[in-house]
C-alpha cells in the first residue's frame, strides 16, 4: 500500500510553484468590490437609510401640512408640473415628494426591527433545537410545524386589527411572522457542527452551553442569520405596505408607502403618479435590499457558486 | 415508510389540535365577546343574560371543547353579522379561492421549471440573468401595486379585462398574473439551484459516460431528482396562497375565502375569522401531509427505506 | 490475445481554468492500450490521471480546455467528432467505471432500469434483449438472483454489490476499452481483491481493453500489463509491469516503491520510505522538472527546461536529465548537486 506523507523540508524550493492564496477577509473585500448586485443594492439601502434619517431636513415640506388650494398638483414631468412640488401633491394638497420621504421612515424601521427581533427569537430557538437534540429539538420541530401551519398574513391581519397599527405592534406581529425561517437553517446548520471536534473540545473543557453556543456555533450561522434578516427585512417592509394598503397597518395621517398607494387608488385613473411614485419606491427598496443580501450570500459563501 | 407515515400522522394530528386552540384564542383576543353582541347600550344585565345564553360565562377550556366538538361535526357557529351559518358562508367562497390558487400556482410552474432548468444548464449566460432578472421582480414587486398596475394597463387603458368579480375565466387573468409573478421566484430558484447540485452528482456524470442522449440525461436523471423538493415546495405555496390571496381578492372584489375573511376582519366578526384560520391550517397540514405522501412515491429512498 | 491497438493517445494536454490563472491538469500525454490489455496509470491525488481519463471520455468539466494530436479509439479519430457522435461512443465503444459506488448510481431509478437503458439507447434491442442481457451480466459479475437485484433501488445495495452493477453496467454494450477510475478505493478491503478479480478475469473474457486508475501499487502489482507512473500532470516512467518494479528508471518511482511496506524485508520498527515534500500547484508556466524540489538527485539543470521523455525501446520510457546511473554519481559526489 502506498504511504506518501507531506513533510516540508527545510530546502524546500517549493515556493516558485505557489500561487498567492488570499486570506478570507481580503477575499471577500475583493468579492464585494467587484459583486456589482451588492454595491448597486448596498447603494440604494445606503440612500434610503440618509433620507430616512435626515427627512426632517431634507423634506421640501411638512408631510403632514394640508393645502386645499393645492390639491392633486402634477409632478414635474407633466406640463402643468412646477419645481416647487417635483412629485406633485396629494389629495390633501400635501407635498407628495415630503410625504414619500418620510414614509422610508415607516419601511425601514419595520423592516429593519422585525427582521433583527425575528432574527434573535428564530435563532435561540434553532440553536437551541439543535444542540440539545432530543425533547427540546421535537418540542422545536413541533412549534415550527404549528407556525407553518397558521395562515400568517390571516392572523397578523386579525391581530393588528385587535391591537391597532402603530409602529411598535406591526414591528411585533411581524415578528411573530417570521422567526420560523431563522430557526430551521440555525437548527439544520447547529446539528451539523455540533459533531464537530473543536465543539467537543470546548465541552471537554469544561465551557459551560451558552458559552459554546454563543462563543461557538454563533459565529457559524452568523452568514446565514445575515443573509436571511436581509431577506426577511424585505419581505416585512412589503407585508407592511400591504397591510397599510389594506388599511389594517400604520394609520393615518402617517406617511407609509402602503398607506399612500392606498390613499392614491380612489384617483389611480386620473393621477396614476399618486400609486405609482410609492410602489415605485416600494419596489426599489425591497429590490436592493433582496440584491444586498443576495450578494452577502455570495461574498460570504466559502466557495463561490453563483 | 409506515412507521415515518405514522410519525408524520402523529405529529399533524398534534399541529392540528394546537392551532385550533390558536384560532379558538383569536375570538377571545378581541375583547368581551358578549358585550360585543349585546350593544353599545346594553346595560350589564343584558350583557350577562346574552353571556349565558351564548355559554360564555362557562370556563375557556369548556367553551373551547363546545367548539371543537361542534367542529368536528361541521358546525363552525354562527356570523356575528350576518347570523349565516360560517360553514356554509365559508363553503360557497372556498371554490373561487381555490380555483384562483390552482391557476396562480400552475403559471408559476410554467413558467419556473422551464426557466429554472435552462438558467441552470447555462449558468451565467443572457437566459440566466433574465430568469433571475425575472425572479428577483417578481420577488420584489408587492403584489397589491403590481394588481393595480395590471389594472390600469389592461383594465382601463386597453380596456381588454374585467376589473373586478369573478364571473367568468376573464375575470381570474389579472388576479392570477400577480399572484403567478409572486410564486414563480421561490420555483425558479429551488428548481435552478437544484438542478445545479443534481448536474454536478457523480450519477449525472455516470449517465454521460453511458452516452446518453442530453435530453435524457437532463429531463429523465436529473429533472426526477431536482423535482423531490419542488414538491414539497408546492404543498407550501398552495397553503399560503389559499391564505394569502387576501389582498388580490379584495382588490379584485373576487368573492372567494380571502376576501371573506378580510371583511369579517374588518367587521370584527371573528367566529367567521377563527374558523377560516383554522380551515387554512387544516388544509395546509393536510397538503404537506399529501406531499410527502408523493415524495415517498417519487423517493424509492423514503419509500422502502 | 490479439494486439490490436484500441486506444491511441499522443501529446494530449488539459489546461483548467481556475482563479489563479491555468492550471497544467495534464501536459503532453501519450499512451497506447491494446485488446485485452491492463494498463495502469498510477499517481498521487492531483497527479491529473483523473482529468487524463475524463479527457479520454470527453466529459471534462466546462472549464476545462483539450488539446491533442492524435485520440483514436479503435482506429476512429475522435477529435474531430462532434459532441452528439462522442456520446454514441460512450457506454458503446467505451465504458467507464467511477470511485465512489454509492453515489455514481441514480437513486430514483431501479437497477435494471439503469443497465438496460445503455444497452437501448445504443440500439443494440428492445427492452426484453436488454433485459436478457442484463441478467447475464449480472451472473457473470457473480450475483445471485439477478432477476430480483434488477428490480432493486441502489440504495438497497451494499457497496460491493453497487460497484459490480456499475461493471455490469459499462459491459453491456461490450466496449473495446474500460476505464476505470479508482473502482475500489471507496470499497472495504475484502470487497476490493474480490471486485479486482472480477474486473480482471471480466476483462479478460471479453478481450477488453483497460485503463485502471489507481494510487495504491498493490493494486498495479496484481493488476497490470503495463504501468504508467504520473507525477504533477506528466508521465514520468512507461513500461511493463514487471520491468517498472524490478528495474524503477525514475526517482519518483523509486520513492514510490519504497513506500511500500514488503513483510520479511523491512525489520521491525525501521523507518518506511517516504517522499518528502509536496506536489507543486500546476498554476501558471512550468519551467524544469516538476519533481525536482522532492528529488534527492536534482542538479541545477533540472531547472532548466522541461525533461523530455526518454525512449529505451520497446515501450519503455522515462522522463528524467539522468539516468539511474548517473544519479549514482551524483550521490557519490554531492558537490556537483548545487
Amino acid at each position: 500500500m502506498l504511504n506518501l506523507t507531506t513533510e516540508n523540508s527545510e530546502n524546500n524550493q517549493a515556493d516558485e510553484f505557489e500561487i498567492a492564496v488570499p486570506s478570507p477577509p481580503e477575499l471577500m473585500k475583493r468579492r464585494a468590490k467587484s459583486h456589482l448586485g451588492f454595491i448597486l443594492g448596498g447603494s440604494v439601502v445606503l440612500f434610503a437609510l440618509i433620507v430616512a434619517i435626515f427627512a426632517p431636513l431634507l423634506a421640501p415640506f411638512d408631510p403632514y401640512d394640508q393645502d386645499l388650494t393645492r390639491r392633486l398638483v402634477q409632478p414635474i414631468w407633466h406640463p402643468t408640473g412646477t419645481w416647487k412640488h417635483p412629485f406633485g401633491t396629494d389629495a390633501l394638497g400635501r407635498d407628495y415628494l415630503s410625504r414619500i420621504m418620510f414614509g422610508s421612515q415607516v419601511s425601514l424601521m419595520i423592516g429593519f426591527f422585525a427582521a433583527i427581533i425575528s432574527a434573535v427569537v428564530g435563532s435561540t430557538i434553532g440553536m437551541m433545537g439543535g444542540y440539545f437534540g432530543g425533547r427540546t429539538d421535537n418540542f422545536i420541530m413541533y412549534l415550527i410545524n404549528v407556525k407553518l401551519a397558521l395562515p400568517g398574513l390571516l392572523v397578523a391581519l386579525s391581530l393588528v386589527s385587535v391591537f391597532g397599527g402603530s409602529i411598535v405592534a406591526l414591528i411585533i406581529i411581524l415578528s411573530f411572522l417570521f422567526w420560523d425561517r431563522y430557526a430551521v437553517v440555525t437548527r439544520s446548520i447547529t446539528q451539523q457542527i455540533r459533531v464537530n471536534d473543536y465543539i467537543t473540545a470546548a465541552q471537554a473543557l469544561g465551557a459551560s452551553r451558552t458559552r459554546i453556543i454563543l462563543g461557538e456555533v454563533l459565529p457559524n450561522v452568523m452568514n446565514q442569520i445575515i443573509v436571511i434578516a436581509s431577506l426577511e427585512m424585505a419581505v416585512a417592509i412589503i407585508i407592511e405596505a400591504a397591510l397599510s394598503f389594506l388599511g389594517l397597518g400604520i394609520q393615518p395621517p402617517t406617511p407609509s408607502w402602503g398607506l399612500l398607494v392606498s390613499e392614491g387608488r380612489s384617483f389611480m385613473f386620473f393621477k396614476p403618479y399618486l400609486i405609482v411614485l410609492p410602489g415605485v419606491a416600494i419596489f426599489f427598496l425591497v429590490i436592493s435590499i433582496n440584491m444586498m443580501g443576495d450578494g452577502i450570500r455570495d461574498i460570504t459563501a466559502p466557495e463561490g457558486r453563483n | 415508510m409506515a412507521r415515518f407515515l405514522l410519525h408524520r400522522f402523529y405529529i399533524s394530528i398534534l399541529v392540528a389540535i394546537t392551532v385550533s386552540v390558536i384560532a379558538f384564542s383569536l375570538l377571545r383576543l378581541s375583547g368581551d365577546l358578549a358585550a360585543e353582541l349585546a350593544g353599545e347600550d346594553a346595560t350589564e344585565d343584558e350583557i350577562a343574560l346574552i353571556a349565558h345564553q351564548y355559554g360564555l360565562d362557562r370556563p375557556l377550556y369548556v367553551q373551547y371543547f363546545d367548539w371543537a366538538k361542534n367542529a368536528v361535526s361541521g358546525d363552525l357557529g354562527r356570523s356575528l353579522f350576518t347570523n349565516e351559518p360560517v360553514a356554509e358562508m365559508i363553503f360557497e367562497r372556498l371554490g373561487v379561492t381555490i380555483k384562483l390558487a390552482f391557476y396562480s400556482i400552475t403559471l408559476g410552474l410554467i413558467l419556473a421549471i422551464p426557466l429554472g432548468v435552462l438558467a441552470s444548464i447555462k449558468p451565467n449566460t443572457w437566459i440566466d440573468r433574465m430568469s433571475l432578472g425575472l425572479a428577483v421582480f417578481g420577488q420584489a414587486i408587492p403584489n397589491f401595486f403590481f394588481a393595480l398596475l395590471l389594472i390600469l394597463l389592461f383594465g382601463v387603458q386597453l380596456r381588454w379585462l374585467p376589473i373586478s368579480g369573478n364571473d367568468t375565466f376573464a375575470h381570474f387573468i389579472m388576479p392570477t398574473m400577480t399572484l403567478g409573478i409572486g410564486v414563480m421566484p421561490q420555483f425558479m430558484r429551488l428548481t435552478r439551484t437544484g438542478m445545479l447540485d443534481v448536474l454536478d452528482s457523480d450519477f449525472i456524470r455516470t449517465a454521460r459516460a453511458k452516452g446518453l442522449n442530453p435530453m435524457r440525461v437532463l429531463f429523465k436523471h436529473a429533472l426526477r431528482n431536482a423535482i423531490l423538493p419542488i414538491v414539497s415546495l408546492m404543498a407550501v405555496v398552495l397553503g399560503f396562497l389559499l391564505g394569502g390571496t387576501v389582498i388580490i381578492e379584495s382588490i379584485f372584489a373576487l368573492n372567494g375565502v380571502g376576501f371573506l375573511a378580510f371583511e369579517s376582519i374588518m367587521r370584527q366578526d371573528f367566529p367567521v375569522v377563527q374558523s377560516i384560520v383554522f380551515i387554512l391550517s387544516l388544509s395546509y397540514i393536510l397538503l404537506t401531509l399529501f406531499s410527502d405522501l408523493i415524495n415517498a412515491q417519487l423517493d424509492p429512498r423514503i419509500r422502502l427505506g | 490475445m490479439s494486439q490490436e491497438i484500441v486506444l491511441e493517445v499522443k501529446d494530449l494536454s488539459v489546461d483548467i481554468n481556475v482563479p489563479a490563472g491555468t492550471l497544467h491538469a495534464v501536459s503532453n500525454l501519450s499512451l497506447h492500450v491494446k485488446k485485452g490489455e491492463t494498463l495502469c496509470i498510477v499517481g498521487e491525488s492531483g497527479c491529473g490521471k483523473s482529468i487524463a481519463s475524463l479527457a479520454i471520455m470527453n466529459l471534462l468539466p466546462r472549464r476545462a480546455s483539450l488539446t491533442a494530436k492524435t485520440l483514436a479509439l479503435e482506429g476512429r479519430d475522435l477529435l474531430s467528432l462532434s459532441e452528439a457522435e462522442f456520446s454514441n461512443l460512450r457506454g458503446d465503444r467505451i465504458g467507464m467505471i467511477f470511485q465512489d459506488p454509492m453515489t455514481s448510481l441514480n437513486p430514483v431509478f431501479r437497477i435494471g432500469n439503469q443497465l438496460e437503458e445503455v444497452y437501448m439507447e445504443h440500439g443494440k434491442g428492445n427492452r426484453k434483449e436488454a433485459r436478457e442481457r442484463a441478467e447475464y451480466l449480472l451472473e457473470k459479475v457473480g450475483i445471485v438472483a439477478p432477476k430480483e437485484r434488477l428490480s432493486q433501488y441502489p440504495h438497497q445495495l451494499s457497496g460491493g454489490l453497487r460497484q459490480r452493477m456499475m461493471i455490469a453496467m459499462t459491459l453491456m454494450c461490450d466496449p473495446a476499452l474500460i476505464i476505470a477510475d479508482e473502482p475500489t478505493t471507496a470499497l472495504d478491503v475484502t470487497m476490493q481483491a474480490q471486485t479486482l478479480n472480477l474486473l480482471r478475469s471480466l476483462q479478460k473474457e471479453f478481450n477488453t481493453g483497460l485503463i485502471l486508475i489507481t494510487h495504491d501499487l498493490g493494486v498495479v502489482a496484481r493488476m497490470a500489463d503495463r504501468v504508467m507512473v504520473m507525477y504533477a500532470g506528466y508521465a514520468v516512467e512507461i513500461g511493463t509491469a514487471v520491468e517498472v518494479f524490478d528495474n524503477p528508471n525514475h526517482p519518483y518511482t523509486r520513492g514510490l516503491i519504497d513506500c511500500i511496506p514488503v513483510p520479511g524485508r523491512r525489520k521491525p520498527g525501521s523507518k518506511l520510505g517516504s517522499i518528502r515534500g509536496i506536489v507543486p500547484a500546476l498554476v501558471g508556466d512550468i519551467k524544469g522538472c516538476t519533481f525536482r524540489n522532492r528529488c534527492d538527485f536534482s542538479i541545477t539543470q533540472c531547472a532548466d527546461e522541461i525533461v523530455a521523455l526518454k525512449e529505451l525501446g520497446k515501450g519503455r520510457a522515462f522522463r528524467c536529465i539522468l539516468t539511474p546511473e548517473e544519479r549514482k554519481t551524483t550521490l557519490q559526489n554531492p558537490g556537483i548537486t548545487q
